[in-house]
């Protein structure tokens, strides 16, 4: 959407243990993030959306496997990674300083016998072995009021933060280096609504500042519309819908998208009934034939239990993908998938991020720029 | 509810059979099914043979335990006759060792019981009825966990001379007085967690008696964690009566024990009559490693995670054999052979 | 701290209920156990003053009721009264104790720290690098963790002592060393303390490696460490990211396997004749030296909740978790 890709996944496969056994987590999912552009990634529990964002920077936990496809990196110092071929001492030094990690349970993703100090400095100390010791705490003051926390909570641990600060904390933490990417999994999921709303805008206005992508994981997809660019769907393993947020919302072209948006109701406007998707998510180690979606789909036809359908763009643009054999140009489009485009400009989405000329952290070069840029840069 | 592959971080992380997500209790079944381990098989293998050895020892024994043939002055090494060897006083060793799995078996599994039982017991009630109860029996409970067993063991045999200390019921009855505060921690633990399920809210409201509850609802589901108390408290038991027949407190009839006591006594050790305190030694170390063992399997089987890592050694084994890896945080490995067969 | 001060009070409650036994087993097994005393000393010449105080020790045949009775002996013990030790001429139960408590205080606090810290690194290790060879440790340590100290204790003496003759054969010095700051007799205590504490440490480091594998497999499943990991810190900092936390159920096990240890080292002591409280107690069963037998029981027992109290200690400054005042 704005700028280059960023992260392009191509083909990836991933799989739950070797062998006979194996659960095919992952089914050649293609996906592309765009320089500071804030990708939601949407799916049911077991869609494989977190598989495919942790194996993408092979950090996916044992037993998990990856089985084939291509993931790649544009690096901010020009280069270009194949993060499936990097080894341990490659993947660290692009850890944190371009791709860092929000999880969706802070209290378990923060260690809980280390200060907030310790964990916002522990990366600076990794990456940045330069930076005195003061410099490193001043960062990390720095990092805590850019959340909205005071800088004398360093000393504290993470049980005696609520969960709202202790979520925000984790945004701090992931920023530290200033990343290229910043992949969420679930980050509000765990907390109440108002403290969600919160956090989201708290994160639109750093990504307004800093100018970092974001793959925004989530199974709601009302946050979506807070904080997405654009929205790639998932099922079983396998991308179904991409799309600008405002096409998707306004115009979904997959059934499953048409399920997925009808199962949750607006809070204004006329009533309309909610209908939900019939049926259950399938059982990974016995997928349907052909499309995955088509025991559950009403527009389900005969090509769809035989073939699957392969991620296609339509329209124009380029910026729509979607793999559904209705939307193939043969076929006469059933209405509730052929909703016309938005105007784009008609509703408030985050705008794209003003290009700024931010001087991005990397770990093994340019470590006088790093230091330039941790005095220098602006809170 | 799809397949859970573990990507739902909100997945539960508890460790008892009946997961969070299902208000419904576990049944039975799944105690059943009981995984096939290696740590399980060869635990009970053991075992078994340990069984067997304390009912058909005295019978399959050469000579009486006590027989004496004083052929020499110093204990003999393992010969024809004697195919362990002789003890100081010249009695069969191997005949000692037959008859004395008997009663080092019969008090451990004497203990076992009994422990078991009091665990339970007081274990139960302290998680289900909570309270001052509750606050009583845990104080009780912790009160013998910490004082050190076999100190106490030492004072109570020792006072009560060789006059009760010889059967095996008394004695098995002292031991499991020492040795049932593990047990019942573990389960009062487990109690108040299976108390606040909602099936067990449920029965209460529909006004089931507390003692129907505790029976139909809460014990079921604690079998596995009851099984590795007994294990436990028969592996203790086992240590410390080799202990105090080592002392001399006790020695029913025979024991392993008392053969280390007796070796001791004529420093089998410092003059190398090895063949008088190893194979003893070694019965005791592998009666008690079976024990472990089966405790073992049954402890991967309750917590997930052991269960995991267990399985996922076992299950594709050797593709990851022949991938040459081993699974480490923060680098998912990468073995394309494996894939194929997708489409799209 | 509260915390703190509410086990302290549980220790205290535990030890007086630990002297409440010792004075309460005497008078309530049945028999005379003034008569066993002394029907193990034949041809040595008792006072009859002796034989009164040994009454009154395990209350026989007195006229003082049994509450007076309990509060002289709590005053006795207050005062560093154990009576006296019939098994060694006669001496204060208090003196005998307090000569061979360094003994075994030095052998098994050494053996027990350096079990610890092997056996909770070895843990690490083996769950660190699950899949590797170090799984097939554990059978290996089952053994060890079921096969009794004193057994281990022999086939220590037999093998290194006996057959290959690197270490003496037991006691706690040579003869002919008086005790002395010096080296030689240093190095002496070393040499004969040396299989003693292995036996120690191989009998007990098999349970602290079990137990730090298995919570640290657990750990490593935490996203903390995922978090570490994808942080890119070095791999050794995301190990000790796990393995700080890992170490908390270790340190609190302590207490519970404390007991075990200290059962296991002072049955290893009689076997090397090492002249600790293990030895003391061999010998008081055998004379039927109750009084000792008492005094060895409270020491122990207090031994252990001192014990349990630095590693409640140790918990508290290692878990930020329980510093919370509530």
């Amino acid at each position: 959407m704005t700028g280059e890709a960023l992260l392009e996944i191509q083909g990836l496969c991933v799989d739950y243990g070797l062998g006979p056994d194996a659960v095919h987590a992952v089914d050649g999912a293609d996906l592309v993030l765009h320089r500071g552009e804030a990708l939601g990634l949407a799916g049911e529990s077991g869609s494989g959306k977190s598989t495919l964002a942790m194996a993408a920077t092979r950090l996916l936990r044992p037993p998990g496997v990856i089985t084939g496809g291509d993931v790649r990196l544009h690096s901010d110092n020009g280069a270009v990674v194949d993060l499936l071929e990097a080894d341990f001492a490659g993947l660290r030094v692009l850890r944190w300083s371009q791709v860092s990690l929000v999880l969706q349970s802070a209290m378990n993703a923060l260690n809980p016998v280390f200060t907030i100090r310790a964990q916002l400095t522990d990366a600076l100390t990794a990456h940045l072995p330069q930076l005195s010791k003061r410099d490193r705490l001043a960062r990390a003051v720095e990092l805590l009021e850019m959340v909205g926390i005071s800088g004398d909570r360093l000393g504290s641990h993470p049980h005696e933060l609520s969960g709202g600060m202790r979520q925000r904390v984790m945004i701090a933490m992931a920023l530290a280096l200033r990343p290229q990417v910043v992949i969420m999994d679930e980050p509000t999921t765990a907390l109440d609504v108002v403290t969600q709303r919160e956090i989201l805008e708290e994160l639109k206005e750093l990504r307004d500042q800093f100018g970092f992508a974001i793959l925004f994981i989530t199974h709601d997809l009302s946050l979506l519309i807070e904080i997405a660019d654009s929205i790639a769907v998932m099922y079983a393993g396998r991308l179904v819908e991409r799309a600008p947020a405002a096409s998707l919302f306004k115009a979904p072209r997959h059934p499953y998208t048409l399920g997925l948006l009808s199962s949750f109701p607006p809070l204004h406007g006329p009533r309309i009934p909610m209908t939900g998707i019939p049926g259950s998510p399938p059982d990974l180690r016995q997928l349907p034939s052909g499309c995955v979606f088509h025991p559950r789909c009403r527009f389900a036809f005969d090509r769809c239990a035989a073939e699957a359908p392969p991620l296609v763009t339509i329209g124009t643009g380029g910026s729509r993908l979607v793999a559904c054999w209705q939307q193939a140009p043969d076929r006469p489009v059933p209405a509730e998938i052929a909703a016309p485009e938005p105007d784009q400009q008609l509703l408030p989405l985050t705008t794209a991020p003003a290009q700024k000329e931010t001087t991005p952290v990397t770990g093994a070069a340019s470590a006088a720029t790093a230091a330039a840029a941790e005095h220098g840069s602006p809170a | 509810m799809a397949i859970g592959i573990g990507t739902d971080h909100a997945a539960d992380r508890t460790l008892e059979p009946g997961t969070a997500s299902s208000p419904w209790p576990p049944r039975r079944s799944r105690v059943l099914r009981l995984p096939r381990s290696a740590k399980m098989l060869s635990g009970l293998g053991i075992l078994t043979f340990f069984l067997l050895w304390a009912i058909i020892g005295p019978f399959v024994a050469p000579y009486s335990p006590d027989q004496t043939f004083a052929n020499s002055a110093v204990p003999l090494p393992p010969s024809g006759a004697h195919l362990l060897g002789t003890t100081a006083l010249q009695q069969d060793v191997l005949s000692q060792l037959l008859v004395g799995g008997g009663s080092t078996i019969l008090v451990s599994l004497i203990a076992g019981v009994i422990a078991t039982m009091l665990s339970v017991a007081i274990g139960v009630s302290a998680g289900y009825l909570g309270g001052l109860a509750d606050d009583l029996l845990s104080m009780l409970a912790n009160i013998f966990l910490v004082l050190p067993a076999l100190p106490l063991l030492i004072i109570l045999f020792g006072f009560l001379g060789h006059s009760g200390s010889n059967n095996e019921l008394v004695v098995g009855l002292i031991i499991a007085v020492t040795g049932w505060a593990f047990g019942a921690r573990v389960l009062r633990a487990q109690t108040l967690s299976l108390r606040n399920r909602d099936y067990v809210d449920s029965a209460r409201i529909i006004g089931e008696s507390r003692l129907r509850i505790i029976a139909t609802e809460i014990l079921p589901n604690l079998t596995p964690v009851v099984a590795t108390s007994f294990l436990f408290t028969t592996l203790y038991g086992v240590g410390t009566y080799t202990a105090l027949a080592f002392l001399d407190l006790v020695n029913p009839n025979w024991s392993w024990g008392g053969m280390l006591f007796y070796g001791q006594l004529s420093n089998a050790e410092v003059a190398g009559y090895w063949w008088w305190f190893v194979p003893p030694g070694l019965a005791v170390a592998l009666l008690g490693s079976s024990l472990a063992l089966l405790n073992f399997g049954i402890d991967e089987f309750i917590n997930p995670r052991l269960r995991a890592a267990g399985l996922a050694r076992r299950a594709g084994r050797r593709e990851w054999a022949r991938a040459r890896r081993r699974p480490e945080i923060g680098l998912t490995p990468v073995i394309r052979s494996a894939g194929g067969g997708h489409d799209g | 701290m509260r915390t703190l001060a509410r086990r302290l009070a549980f220790y205290l409650v535990t030890a007086f209920i630990a002297v409440s036994l010792d004075f309460f087993i005497p008078r309530l097994i049945p028999g005379n156990p003034v008569d066993a005393v002394l029907a193990k000393m034949q041809g040595v010449t008792i006072t009859k003053a002796t034989i009164n105080a040994l009454e009154l020790q395990f209350g026989v045949g007195t006229k003082a009721s049994l509450w007076a009775q309990y509060t002289h002996f709590w005053g006795n013990l207050l005062h560093g009264n154990l009576g006296v030790s019939v098994s060694n001429g006669f001496a204060p139960v208090s003196t005998v104790i307090r000569g061979a408590l360094p003994w075994t205080l030095g052998l098994v606090g050494f053996a027990t720290l350096i079990s610890w810290l092997l056996g909770t690194l070895i843990g690490a290790l083996v769950a660190w690098r699950r899949g590797s060879w170090l799984d097939n440790l554990l059978p290996v340590t089952t053994f060890f963790q079921a096969a009794p100290y004193f057994f281990l204790a022999f086939l220590a003496l037999d093998l290194f002592s006996t057959k290959l003759g690197w270490f003496p054969s037991g006691q706690g010095h040579s003869n002919l060393d008086f005790p002395a700051f010096n080296w030689t007799y240093l190095s002496d205590v070393l040499d004969h303390a040396v299989l003693p504490a292995l036996t120690i440490v191989v009998a007990s480091a098999a349970g602290w490696i079990v137990t730090m594998r298995n919570v640290m497999l657990t750990t490593m499943d935490e996203d903390y460490v995922l978090i570490a990991a994808a942080k890119g810190l070095p791999k050794s900092r995301v190990v000790w990211y796990a393995a700080r936390n890992a170490i908390l159920p270790s340190v609190s096990g302590f207490s519970l396997a404390i007991g075990f240890i200290v059962s296991g080292a002072l049955l290893t002591e009689i076997v090397f004749s090492y002249p600790g409280l293990g030895l003391l107690l061999v010998d008081a069963v055998g004379d039927n030296d109750y009084a000792l037998l008492q005094g060895l029981f409270l020491i122990i027992t207090f031994a252990v909740l001192a014990a349990n109290l630095i590693a409640d200690f140790v918990y508290v400054f290692l878990d930020p978790r329980t510093r919370q005042e509530a």
